[in-house]
């Protein structure tokens, strides 16, 4: 059995498909925590892999971003995340 | 390990240190999707290197059925964060577990491409000497490498025999006064204590760049 520890990925994993939806790399590009206001780059936030994804703040564990995809369309939630800075 | 090199139209040259998607569709339409790191140095290809993960759903099938002229679905190039171009005046330290020295390589051989004299060790840990990817390479590159085998050592062995922890990082790593670029690569259990080891020697967090590959291939 695979702990739940050794499934915790990086904002690196999601790269790809964030790139995808909004056109532009993110990892780099820092993040707020709607929870605790921790700013930290998407690289570094935790990011879980299942039927759908899940990114967590690596400081107060708060869901940031729920992504499902699914029949055609994705399901992009972004309810815990304060403030996305994207690079000009 | 299998070693993959990808012709792919219209691509844009990577960074070194990005990886890309790879996307394989079943005949009933089912897919599974892994990210591999891009080997190779910029400007010089495409070049996975993949290690294949018993149970995996698309690592088996990359190290041992694709064959020369198939075609697989790629997305990339991915990262802007875990990337070193070589012109950063820093010196650099890489850590790497397993096959997390990939994207490493990659920075290595960015390093002796555009002929950078900026000082790269690379700390290794590997199961046994017979597991050390680019072993012969990585000696040809001008970068200082410090191995540790954690399984098994072959006999005369002087070099470490132990997971990298706070103790082997402080005899190895640049000593903090020098504000060194960081990157560790590795199981997410690998990537913890590498940079918990690091930061007990003073290092600052955000001097340590850090990827985590999953269990699953």
């Amino acid at each position: 059995m695979i702990g739940i520890a050794e499934l915790r990925l990086d904002g690196n994993a999601v790269g790809g498909l964030l790139g995808e939806l909004f056109g532009v790399d993110l990892t780099a590009m820092p993040c707020t925590c709607e929870g605790c206001g921790a700013r930290e780059q998407m690289a570094c936030l935790d990011v879980y892999v299942g039927a759908g994804i899940v990114v967590r703040c690596c400081h107060c564990d708060a869901v940031m971003v729920r992504i499902v995809q699914g029949r055609g369309r994705t399901w992009l939630d972004l309810r815990g995340v304060a403030s996305l800075e994207l690079e000009e | 390990m299998r070693t993959l090199e990808l012709d792919a139209p219209g691509w844009t040259d990577h960074r070194a240190g990005q990886h890309l998607d790879v996307r394989l569709t079943a005949e009933d339409g089912y897919q599974a999707q892994r990210s591999y790191s891009i080997a190779s140095a910029p400007g010089d290809g495409i070049a996975l290197t993949v290690e294949r993960l018993e149970d995996g759903e698309v690592s088996p099938y990359l190290v041992d059925e694709v064959r020369e002229g198939d075609q697989v679905e790629v997305r990339g190039p991915v990262g802007g964060y875990f990337v070193w171009d070589g012109d950063e005046p820093e010196p650099v330290l890489l850590v790497a577990g397993g096959s997390g020295v990939v994207p490493l390589m990659a920075m290595a051989r960015q390093r002796a491409r555009v002929g950078s004299e900026t000082p790269m060790r690379l700390v290794y840990s590997s199961r046994t000497w017979d597991d050390v990817v680019f072993r012969d390479e990585l000696e040809t590159l001008g970068v200082d490498v410090v191995h540790t085998l954690t399984r098994e050592q072959p006999p005369g062995w002087t070099g470490y025999s132990r997971r990298i922890d706070a103790e082997l990082l402080a005899d190895v790593a640049w000593p903090a006064s020098e504000s060194p670029r960081v990157y560790v690569c590795g199981s997410t259990r690998f990537v913890d204590a590498a940079a918990d080891g690091l930061l007990a020697l003073g290092y600052d967090a955000g001097w340590i760049r850090t990827e985590r590959f999953g269990a699953t291939g």
